[in-house]
């Protein structure tokens, strides 16, 4: 897997042509192996961006590209090769196992006849198993595991791609505490491009080189965490009274938020 | 890493469902010889293959058998034995790609409506516009029936912004209503005299089928079948979710319109040679499933498999239950689905 460049300029989108905007025009760079979390308050246009970089939404302007290609000029299997998501969506009702689940990762390489599944195929669908330690769960209903093994199962899936970028949607949502730990974990250590949004902005600070602050479709800031979000961007993104603060026995940089017109309202 | 690395228990599966496949052909091999020994007239199991022997290599067998029994077996029983084995292959199929494009466990194309307006094109040719061009009059203008229904399905769900599984039924089922009162007032405004054959063969009939005429439900079937099958992978994407399948390459939307136009076909042919059959497409994909797991390059030949033997039974059923009368087999479909249905719903309850 060769970790690809992500390319954003000036990229905008409204669900109807010339109608209100979701998303204004942003644009940044992503290096090659970086790890890029998405943040904001709700409405603000996280989903609307990760869903114009996997190539669901077309843009109104602006171009998305892959190490210098146009996601738009290439064809959807041939953008399938090189970038993969794992989204809230979850296969439950139609007793797939996880084996199968994963080997749909390989679906955008294949040729000819369906489900032909040459000797390579099986070696990655294998070797991911073993990455994410599926191989005992390899037969299981997906429908009959947790939400941990499950986003692990979609993540196998994903990984089964080759991608060389990796998108995640809100990857800890629904997660105890040891499984988010687990999947950020995972994420730091993908040999892969990684575009994910985070609710948490200090598990985003801890796992994320750059972040892109969003707010109300408009890009507030991107660069290294502790640079965009300072307490002045984050108070006025999420209209609370942002704090960094410093934890007691690890030294390490944590913000607190607190209601900004508490005692003002009833 | 020279060796190819097997899944676990991958030789043990393999070896399970080549045994699962063989016995389901014998099973189906039983079923088609009972279905054309029993009925009105008895005839030996013996005398069913003697004559089907004798029909692939003439003086195979020495034919101890009257002239009449060889007609009721051969062109009579034969031909409807294999109707009843192409449509309940058929509709099975249809459930069970329906079912995955929409991602709904109760999609089925008699419930979306489907059947419903093929029973309409057909019954327009049948009793208002004539067979202006010859015996493919019917089906031709029962797939377009089916395929009017078919947009109108989901031009409504969109409409009404039904996307979750259960509202999406919801509107097939009203579309199918509309349908259906439309279709019987064109039963109304027909002859008379030709609309007890109608209502008949709108139950559910398979007494109408004939050598000359099989043919067309078969190359749709191979065909349809075929496309299907060669889509397997992408019917697996689609039940994941929609914006997972399209970032594995799969033009969605594309996709599902081509899966529901398939579906009209096949259900638009069935339905002209067989009347409306319910509950097949809904009922068999969950059997199939719980048999063979999941994987659509398995549930889509073993449904057509269990729809054809669950036919062939219903076909026997409704032709004993009041012998020597035959009862519609939609009636025993419609009875066998429904209680199906209850126990799905059941089983579907929110833990």
């Amino acid at each position: 897997m060769n970790s690809a460049r992500l390319t954003v300029t000036d990229l905008s989108w409204s669900p109807r042509r010339g109608g209100e905007r979701l998303l204004h025009a942003t644009s940044f760079t992503l290096a090659a192996g970086r790890v890029l979390g998405i943040v904001g308050p709700n409405g603000a246009g996280k989903t609307t961006l990760l869903r114009l970089l996997y190539r669901f939404h077309r843009p109104e302007t602006g171009t998305v590209a892959i190490d210098g290609e146009d996601i738009w000029r290439l064809s959807a299997r041939a953008v399938a090769r090189r970038v993969a998501a794992v989204l809230q969506e979850h296969p439950s009702d139609f007793s797939l196992t996880v084996a199968e689940v994963v080997a749909l990762g390989r679906t955008p390489h294949r040729r000819g006849f369906a489900g032909t599944d040459g000797a390579r195929d099986r070696q990655i669908i294998h070797q991911v198993l073993g990455q994410l330690g599926l191989k005992g769960l390899a037969h299981r209903h997906i429908g009959t595991l947790s939400g941990g093994e499950r986003q692990r199962v979609m993540v196998a899936r994903a990984l089964a791609q080759e991608p060389g970028l990796l998108i995640l949607d809100e990857p800890t949502n629904h997660l105890d505490i040891r499984h988010q730990l687990e999947t950020l974990n995972l994420i730091r250590t993908l040999p892969l491009t990684i575009v994910t949004s985070l609710h948490d902005l200090n598990l985003a600070s801890g796992i994320c080189d750059d972040v892109l602050l969003l707010q109300g479709g408009k890009p507030q800031g991107f660069g290294p965490p502790g640079q965009v979000l300072s307490e002045a961007a984050v108070s006025r993104a999420f209209r609370v009274d942002a704090r960094r603060e410093t934890l007691a026995p690890s030294g390490a940089a944590h913000l607190t938020y607190h209601l900004s017109d508490a005692g003002q309202n009833p | 890493m020279t060796e190819t690395p097997r899944l676990p228990g991958r030789t043990r599966h393999a070896g399970r469902r080549l045994a699962a496949l063989l016995g389901g052909f014998a099973v189906l091999a039983v079923s088609v010889s009972i279905a054309i020994s029993v009925g009105a007239v008895q005839v030996p199991l013996a005398t069913v293959w003697g004559v089907f022997l004798n029909k692939l290599v003439p003086g195979l067998v020495d034919a101890t058998w009257s002239q009449g029994r060889e007609a009721i077996v051969w062109d009579i029983r034969f031909p409807r034995a294999l109707l009843a084995m192409m449509v309940g292959a058929g509709l099975a199929m249809v459930g069970a790609s329906l079912q995955a494009v929409t991602r709904n466990p109760l999609a089925d194309p008699h419930l979306l409506g489907i059947s419903s307006g093929g029973a309409f094109g057909a019954i327009l040719a049948l009793l208002h516009t004539g067979l202006f061009i010859g015996l493919l009059t019917v089906p031709l203008l029962a797939f377009l029936g089916a395929l009017m229904a078919t947009l109108v399905v989901l031009g409504v769900a969109r409409f009404a912004e039904a996307s979750s599984a259960d509202r999406l039924v919801l509107a097939g089922v009203a579309v199918s209503f509309i349908i259906m009162s439309a279709a019987n007032v064109l039963i109304f405004l027909g002859d008379p005299r030709a609309t007890h054959t109608v209502v008949f063969w709108m139950l559910g009939g398979l007494g109408l089928a004939q050598w000359s005429q099989l043919a067309y439900p078969l190359v749709i079937l191979v065909l349809c079948g075929a496309w299907l099958m060669s889509r397997a992978s992408s019917l697996n994407a689609m039940t994941v979710g929609d914006e997972t399948a399209s970032t594995l390459g799969i033009a969605v939307a594309r996709f599902r319109l081509l899966v529901f136009v398939v579906g009209a076909l096949i259900t638009g042919v069935m339905v002209a040679f067989s009347g409306i059959i319910g509950f097949v497409g809904l009922m068999v994909p969950h059997v199939v499933r719980m048999l063979v797991g999941g994987d659509y390059l398995r549930v889509l030949p073993g449904s057509a498999l269990v729809g054809a033997i669950l036919l062939l039974w219903a076909d026997i059923a409704a032709r004993t239950v009041m012998a020597p009368e035959d009862i519609p087999i939609g009636i025993v479909t419609g009875l066998i689905g429904g209680v199906f249905f209850v126990w799905l719903l059941g089983r579907r309850r929110p833990q």
